[in-house]
């Protein structure tokens, strides 16, 4: 793998950054696809065997993470709270850059006036506060929609389209100029075969930071949509922005536990994906990256015999391939 | 893009000047295809089924809702440019008077959490990009993921409890004490409390209102201080590369001088244009402060209009936005040309 060795190779932070983040963001992942056998009650689940939960029970004993004032039990909402943030990412990243990945590359491609409407219409949507964006389509997408994972992931979309539109137009039109794409023209390429052929896998390769940064983004997003009830409703799914909006107003008298353990789990899940995001652009980006060098240990100097001095040359060469 | 052929700063200015028309008239647009086009006819989303038939034509025909959507496209257009954002639908009450009445708590609340977020952010950013990959910058960079992940409304009540366990008189609901609020009428005069106060002379009341900033500001300059950390620490990072910087080390300088005077100063430029952008992100993390600490400001209001389902004076609200953050972009814009020359172009 080549990429594995870039990764290996380089040096600082951010290949640890990198890992970190890659094997936090799997335990979600695990918890998302495995949520119906790892949490122990369903995530609307309020009484089990007709016996109702006891209300804010403390964390331990039967309930991992204890219960909140709603009844439900704080871990198994945890455990099916990743599997709706990943959908809510997963369908918002994929949504975004279906839409906005063509959009870039064609508009890069043609260029001249279609481009400069497209560049100056997304630039304005990219300026606007993003949360306001997701606010206003949330409240217009619950009324036509109702308030389940497609609607809230759909809220999020149109934040997102600009950032892909930027990276992958910007790239499109330094690639244009390209030596390869003009001998794929010389040999009668037609515009769409470039595209596809030729500058669509070049293109590309700079959209997967992106996507893991818009992804931590989204799920910030997501748990604001729902803190402001705007969001997921609590009878569609588990969302813990939702169950730390409904746990904070038992913070104030000590019982802690409900919103804490979501909040946790918000922040891990971002952290864990901006470290991905943030690791690969500081192995892949070479402006960022920093080799790892072996160390170089200095032959002692009075050993050295025939009076050539090859030590200098020796350590400035040092191990970097 | 350095050209040649210009270059001048006042030509730059109204080159600048002259693209808020457009930007502000494709965000209008879109607001209005969003909120005019697409959820079909308002006036009975509002709460339309208490009217009777009568008084409901007559709010449609007040909004101006009987016409085509191109002429109320048109006519929406106009009363922006004449600063008219209309009324809302149940009180009739202007968008500008929302703007005007609430409008100065959720600019104090911002400008407190930006002076905040500059006080944390500037000197971690310096520290981390000065000593890179020590365990200082581990922390510190850690610090700016956290910040930035942790919600922001969690964030808020964390601090609300510990100050209420450090102190249980620190007001931490709403802008000022009911009864210094109650009274709010006689300060009046630019419709910013904190300022009004002061004018007014009545120190009180203007340490009661300091005091009610305090945690909503630091709650929200929290969340922005991250991004001010990984900001100038990857700006530090890159100037301690330039060639200036290792002149500077030549000639003997220490390095805590150079870091300060040569490398710091210059990894400032672009974290003006950036902080500029972050407008856009102050003003999402305003809405949340405001719900989260019961601020009367403009995010509020927009999620009272939002559940009464008000799409008009959401709709202002929203424009209203809209030309603020078009209007503070030029600005940083213009201030960015005039402390950078390389700027313009």
């Amino acid at each position: 793998m080549k990429l594995w060795r870039t990764i290996w190779n380089t040096k600082g932070v951010g290949r640890w950054a990198l890992l970190i983040g890659l094997a936090l963001t799997l335990v979600f992942v695990v918890f998302a696809i495995f949520a119906p056998v790892i949490a122990p009650y369903d995530f609307a689940q309020t009484r089990v065997d007709g016996v109702k939960f006891p209300k804010v029970a403390h964390p331990g004993g039967d309930y991992l993470f204890g219960t909140s004032g709603d009844f439900y039990d704080v871990f198994s909402r945890v455990v099916w709270g990743s599997r709706t943030a990943l959908e809510v990412i997963i369908l918002s990243v994929i949504f975004a850059g279906v839409i906005g990945v063509p959009l870039g590359l064609l508009s890069g491609f043609i260029g001249g006036k279609v481009d400069k409407l497209l560049v100056f219409f997304m630039d304005a949507l990219y300026s606007f506060p993003s949360l306001l964006l997701a606010i206003v389509f949330a409240f217009l997408l619950r009324d036509k929609v109702g308030g389940g994972v497609v609607s809230a992931a759909l809220s999020l979309t149109a934040i997102y389209i600009p950032q892909y539109f930027r990276v992958v137009r910007n790239t499109t039109v330094s690639a244009r100029e390209a030596t390869y794409v003009e001998a794929a023209r010389a040999i009668g390429a037609g515009p769409f075969t470039i595209m596809r052929k030729y500058l669509f896998a070049n293109v590309v390769q700079s959209v997967p930071v992106i996507a893991t940064l818009n992804a931590a983004d989204a799920l910030g997003t997501l748990a604001a949509l729902g803190f402001l009830g705007l969001g997921i409703q609590p009878t569609e799914a588990a969302e813990w922005g939702y169950d730390i909006q409904v746990g904070l107003s038992y913070a104030q008298g000590g019982v802690w536990w409900p919103s804490l353990f979501p909040a946790m789990a918000i922040i891990l899940l971002i952290t864990a994906l901006t470290f991905v995001g943030e690791g690969l652009n500081e192995t892949v980006n070479p402006a960022l990256r920093r080799r790892r060098m072996k160390t170089v240990t200095f032959p002692d100097r009075t050993v050295v015999a025939g009076g050539t001095d090859v030590t200098a040359d020796v350590a400035a060469e040092g191990k970097n391939s | 893009m350095a050209s040649s052929s210009s270059g001048s700063l006042p030509r730059y200015i109204a080159v600048r000047l002259l693209l808020v028309i457009p930007l502000i008239w494709v965000l209008l647009s879109v607001v209005f295809l969003l909120l005019r086009v697409a959820p079909g006819d308002p006036v009975s989303a509002a709460g339309g089924d208490r009217l009777d038939a009568d008084t409901l034509a007559q709010r449609r025909e007040a909004a101006g809702l009987d016409r085509s959507l191109f002429a109320q496209y048109l006519s929406y257009l106009g009363d922006v440019a004449k600063f008219d954002f209309g009324s809302t639908f149940r009180t009739q009450t202007p968008v500008l008077e929302i703007v005007r009445d609430f409008g100065g708590a959720t600019l104090t609340l911002t400008l407190g959490a930006f002076l905040i977020a500059l006080l944390i952010g500037l000197p971690l950013g310096r520290l981390a990009g000065r000593f890179r990959d020590t365990p200082l910058d581990v922390g510190i960079r850690l610090y700016g993921v956290v910040s930035y992940a942790a919600p922001l409304f969690w964030v808020g009540i964390l601090l609300v409890v510990l100050v209420n366990k450090l102190d249980p008189t620190w007001p931490t609901n709403g802008i000022a004490d009911p009864f210094i609020l109650a009274t709010s009428d006689t300060y009046t005069k630019t419709h910013i409390f904190l300022l009004d106060t002061l004018i007014a002379g009545d120190t009180d009341a203007f340490t009661d209102v300091l005091k009610h900033h305090l945690l909503p500001c630091l709650t929200l300059g929290i969340l922005l201080s991250g991004v001010i950390v990984r900001l100038v620490r990857i700006n530090v990072i890159q100037a301690l590369k330039g060639d200036y910087v290792e002149a500077a080390r030549a000639r003997g300088i220490p390095e805590g001088r150079v870091v300060r005077k040569h490398a710091f100063r210059n990894a400032l430029v672009p974290v003006i244009t950036v902080i500029g952008l972050q407008v856009a992100l102050t003003m999402s993390g305003a809405v949340l402060t405001e719900s989260t600490f019961g601020w009367p400001g403009i995010g509020t209001q927009l999620l009272k209009y939002i559940g009464e389902r008000d799409y008009i004076a959401v709709q202002g609200i929203v424009t209203f936005f809209a030309v603020i953050v078009v209007l503070t972009s030029v600005v940083v814009d213009v201030v960015n040309a005039v402390v950078d020359p390389r700027v313009r172009y």
